[in-house]
């Protein structure tokens, strides 16, 4: 196994020092200060969780809290970290985490920071199926499989309508916009036909909440964002080639059209699931990958790895906000809009960030 | 066929089919009127109960209080046409007038979240000031559209290759998702409020204060009947900035004025009726198709076919779930989103 180090020809400034390690076949490319960012991540999204994990309503003392998640303690307090507590807390993470993953994903792929799964229609599309399972009162329990496949649909819509012989990303975003608009207008619809005491629930459920998440979405989760947020980082390499544009992506001989469907199913997959669990939290999918880009640089395998733990720090600290700092519980979608708005038109008038 | 090399084309056309042409236009423009006239007609006699013309023209002009019928007719039926009628054609002129400004086929008051500008504006007024004059909030509604369009702009022309389609729209809905979260986060907090305030978010004719209506109605047809005169400077400004300005023509100054006027029609239209969307899209589109690309024909006829589309949809919503009833920017949504994706699909989001 050998270390070599190389100074790529970036702005000599900021020339970040690369560490290449190869041993036989593999070879592993490594930004210091990107690696550097992400173990301080992970670092404060523990230090995030263990906070999270003794606030609430039921009171406990740190020391108490943690030994609860051993399974320490009186059976109430034990009740409550291990079923109410931990898995909403896990449930931001991963959430978190896959959004972040997702926005980055879908805007390399059209080359344009604007985009994100619930810009461009999918979240509406598992929205519209939520909201008519909820005001229709159908069984809870298939909630998140109806989002699911609501998402998964819109997707397949959008992605077959844009398609003409090939997928243009300009006209993707619009028929992405158009179907986003046309499936707003039937939410729009059962929420103003249903009387109101039935409509409140959808429409919080509309603001995107962790309200109620348990070890099964845990699951889901786990499998789908320890699968995805990977084969995305994997990715990575290639969606840096594609930023070069299409022609110069497919003078180098990568499979464009596969590339891109490839992209946009993880993508998909990602945000789908999130929204089944969670419904559509806005900003995070679309601000993260650009707080993201501006602390690393552009997009790589170890910068997707930073904006999966950015992500993830960005949605539990919403959620404890949302739970805990207001006097209101609101839910954690329209903390994610409250803060994640403004900063993200600050930050396109500051930066006019490109992918 | 682009905008610019038709009006270029169109000197060099020859007599046949330039008369050919001009009786198009004027017949789509005779037609247009009458169909304002059957429409509402139309409008007067369909609903969940259904109206004879003898009581559609004796609520108008020999009024009997007694008759059930004639009652809803000036009570229901009237304001809600005369509402459409006024609203549908200013928002169709504001749709062609941003088309134009922007070079951008894609151009709409709602996609580009004017409307929502204006919306959250008024919510925050009339709930969180506790505002109950009309003549004290519809002033938020033109402040929220003048700052909702001026925040559009100004991210959607960042980047190099300056204001696209795409990113124009794509900073419309960005802006739109924010302003109608928070839009929603203030609603979630207020159940009485929400359970009033969602009939007009959906974009609503019915039961509309007339009051605003009436405070409205000059600004809205003002403002529309200044842009049907804007036709000459709009298609100058559709021949490319440089050509324009070579012209002798104070581009910014024009842009400037179309999109004070958009605002204001944006303002007025959202503080009546709520957000309605895609007419601005649609109906020039579909007008286009007769009379070609010159916008001294676009306007007016845009401004007649808007206020038959607007009523039309009014109808539709009134048939298609009856005997209940679908507000018209269900409606229009429905009509004019598949609209946006088949735009997108024949021109890919290039400049008009």
């Amino acid at each position: 196994m050998s270390v070599s180090t190389s100074s790529p020809d970036r702005r000599a400034s900021r020339a970040p020092q690369r560490v290449t390690i190869r041993n036989g076949p593999l070879s592993l490319r490594v930004d210091p200060r990107v690696m550097i960012l992400t173990l301080a991540g992970v670092a404060l999204i523990l230090f995030l969780a263990l906070w999270a994990v003794s606030l609430g309503s039921y009171s406990m003392p740190f020391s108490e809290a943690l030994a609860a998640v051993r399974g320490i303690g009186t059976e109430d307090q034990i009740f409550v970290v291990r079923t109410l507590r931990l898995p909403r807390i896990v449930c931001a993470i991963l959430i978190g985490a896959g959004l972040a993953v997702a926005g980055a994903l879908f805007q390399g792929v059209v080359r344009n920071p604007l985009v994100s799964p619930d810009i461009i229609g999918i979240d509406t599309g598992a929205s519209l199926l939520a909201v008519f399972w909820i005001v229709t009162g159908q069984p809870a329990a298939l909630l998140p499989i109806a989002a699911f496949a609501g998402a998964v649909t819109t997707a397949a819509l959008i992605y077959a309508l844009t398609w003409k012989g090939g997928v243009d990303t300009d006209r993707l975003i619009l028929v992405g916009i158009g179907i986003g608009a046309a499936i707003g207008a039937g939410i729009t619809f059962l929420t103003v036909k249903f009387p109101v005491e039935i409509v409140r629930p959808a429409e919080f459920w509309l603001m995107g909440s962790l309200t109620g998440s348990n070890w099964r979405d845990v699951t889901v989760l786990l499998v789908t964002v320890s699968v995805l947020v990977p084969g995305a980082a994997i990715l990575a390499r290639l969606l840096r080639t594609m930023q070069l544009g299409d022609d110069v992506t497919r003078g180098l001989g990568v499979p464009l059209e596969r590339l891109r469907l490839g992209l946009i199913v993880v993508g998909c997959g990602l945000a789908a699931v999130a929204v089944s669990v969670a419904g559509p939290i806005a900003f995070v999918a679309l601000m993260v990958p650009h707080v993201a880009r501006m602390l690393t640089g552009p997009v790589s395998s170890g910068v997707m790895l930073f904006t999966a733990t950015l992500g993830a720090i960005f949605l539990l600290s919403s959620d404890m906000i949302a739970q805990h700092a207001l006097p209101v519980s609101l839910p954690v979608g329209a903390i994610t809009a409250a803060v994640g708005a403004p900063y993200f038109l600050f930050l396109l008038f500051r930066n006019q960030t490109r992918v | 066929m682009t905008a610019s090399t038709y009006d270029l084309a169109v000197e060099d056309v020859p007599a046949g089919p330039r008369r050919k042409l001009r009786i198009t236009r004027a017949t789509g423009l005779l037609l247009g009127l009458v169909g304002v006239i059957v429409i509402t007609i139309l409008s007067l006699r369909i609903g969940s109960l259904p109206i004879s013309n003898q009581d559609a023209w004796g609520a108008i002009f020999n009024f009997n209080p007694d008759s059930y019928e004639q009652t809803v007719v000036r009570s229901l039926r009237v304001p809600r046409t005369v509402v459409g009628l006024a609203i549908g054609a200013a928002l169709a002129v504001a749709g062609a007038v941003m088309q134009g400004v922007t070079r951008n086929p894609l151009a709409d008051p709602f996609i580009l979240g004017v409307s929502s500008g204006a919306s959250f504006a008024l919510v925050t007024a009339i709930y969180y000031f506790q505002l109950t004059q009309a003549t004290q909030y519809v002033w938020f509604a033109f402040a929220g559209a003048l700052a909702a369009s001026t925040l559009v702009f100004l991210i959607g022309s960042t980047g190099r290759d300056g204001p696209t389609p795409v990113k124009l729209a794509l900073a419309g809905v960005v802006v739109s998702a924010a302003l109608s979260a928070w839009t929603s986060a203030l609603l979630l907090l207020d159940e009485e409020t929400y359970d009033i305030v969602r009939f007009w978010l959906a974009g609503s004719v019915i039961n509309r204060d007339m009051n605003t209506f009436f405070l409205m109605l000059p600004f809205l047809l003002g403002a529309a009947g200044a842009c049907v005169l804007l036709g000459h400077q709009l298609n100058v400004l559709s021949l490319g900035e440089e050509t324009a300005q070579s012209l002798g023509m104070r581009t910014g100054r024009t842009r400037l004025i179309c999109s004070l006027l958009v605002v204001v029609i944006t303002g007025a239209a959202v503080a009546i009726a709520g957000p309605i969307g895609f007419v601005g899209l649609a109906v020039p589109h579909m007008v286009r198709t007769f009379v070609g690309a010159d916008y001294r024909w676009i306007l007016p006829t845009s401004f007649i076919y808007g206020a038959i589309f607007l009523v039309g949809a009014d109808i539709v919503g009134r048939i298609v779930t009856r005997p209940a009833e679908l507000e018209v920017g269900i409606v229009t949504a429905l009509v004019g989103a598949p609209f946006m994706v088949f735009l997108a699909r024949q021109k890919g989001g290039r400049p008009a």
